[in-house]
């Protein structure tokens, strides 16, 4: 799995996705094993940088998920972080790295199965890609 | 302020091909308020040049450093050690802070990664206006603090012209705001109209001779 370079970092927003993820767990819903999740407070607190980084760090796709557009408790986080995944997709096909590889996801927190979805979707896009074209511990500082 | 646009990543791969090892230098001023040149583009530029690096198996070393004002020797100074390090910088500060790097540090090729475009301020976020021309001949005393040498897209100086639509708008740029027309609104408010009447004699362009030097003591 990760030797492939196949991971999915999701960084998930505390109120919304993150529920939803943990729903997906404790319902024992079976979604693919190789995503990792961050907790961020809100999705604005994902910086086009973090989304970056990840790539840098051996990332094959990235999900930023946040709340449905309307129901951020601190208003317009969804909608920068929103911003920001179209600036870093941008950012990754200057590149030569297709922006498909990054995605902003809106979900309630109730709502396991979307989150359980879109993780799938990705990562069924990401075998269609190919594994990262950037390998883990090969980018140089 | 200065406001400054990054350069497609493709010409700033072009001007470092063949160097192993850069430094990208940022500045903590300008260029950091109009989201061009500060800690997070600096962040950003050299993530993506190490990503690109690694993607096409090239090795390039990348590292960082924001100055809090590029466009002062001093400040610039203190980057020496790092400087010595690498084979050439990539400057994200405007075009007087790629000089001083070039200046300070004679021996290494200094590239800008930014256009410097012009003097403005920020209207929202993310818009940035232009609102100084530099033109060292400055007439915003009887225009009410609007200049009509940058924001007439004409640079008009007596204005309007006859070309001015509905609304206000310049007949060149349907988005933009007719100069003259604020000028007018803004010499209404404070009782000035006698203003409009007066004639403005074609401009000293010259009054700041090329390139620019001013001598001040300080008070």
């Amino acid at each position: 799995m990760t030797g492939e370079n196949k991971k999915i970092i999701a960084f998930c927003c505390a109120e919304s996705a993150y529920r939803a993820a943990d729903r997906a767990g404790r319902l024992r819903i079976r979604y693919p094993d190789n995503v990792r999740l961050i907790r961020v407070p809100c999705a604005g607190r994902v910086s086009v940088l973090h989304i970056l980084k990840a790539f840098e760090k051996g990332a094959a796709g990235v999900l930023v998920m946040g709340c449905q557009e309307g129901a951020c408790c601190h208003l317009t986080g969804n909608t920068r972080a929103k911003e920001r995944v179209k600036k870093a997709s941008a950012l990754l096909k200057e590149i030569g790295i297709d922006g498909n590889r990054v995605r902003m996801v809106n979900l309630a927190p109730e709502n396991h199965q979307q989150f359980v979805q879109e993780v799938s979707k990705l990562s069924e896009k990401l075998k269609e890609l190919g594994p990262s074209p950037i390998r883990k511990g090969e980018v140089k500082k | 302020m200065i406001i400054a646009e990054r350069k497609p990543f493709e010409e700033i791969k072009q001007m470092i091909a063949g160097y192993k090892k850069i430094l990208v230098v940022g500045c903590g001023t300008c260029v950091t308020i109009c989201w061009a040149g500060g800690e997070k583009e600096v962040g950003i530029l050299s993530s993506q040049l190490r990503l690109a690096s690694s993607k096409e198996g090239n090795e390039l070393s990348v590292l960082e450093a924001v100055v809090e004002r590029q466009c002062e020797k001093e400040m610039v100074e203190e980057l020496r050690d790092k400087v010595q390090e690498v084979d050439a910088i990539l400057s994200m500060g405007c075009g007087v802070g790629v000089q001083t790097l070039a200046e300070v540090f004679e021996e290494k090729p200094v590239f800008p990664a930014l256009n410097t475009t012009f003097i403005g301020m920020p209207e929202a976020e993310g818009v940035w206006t232009e609102r100084c021309g530099a033109c060292g001949d400055c007439m915003l005393y009887w225009t009410g603090g609007i200049c009509p040498v940058v924001r007439c897209a004409k640079g008009l100086l007596n204005g309007p012209c006859g070309g001015t639509r509905k609304g206000g708008k310049c007949e060149i740029d349907s988005e933009k705001d007719c100069a003259w027309v604020l000028i007018y609104r803004r010499l209404e408010k404070q009782g000035r109209l006698d203003l409009m009447r007066k004639y403005y004699e074609p401009k000293n362009y010259r009054a700041v001779k090329s390139p620019g030097k001013i001598e001040a003591v300080e008070a």
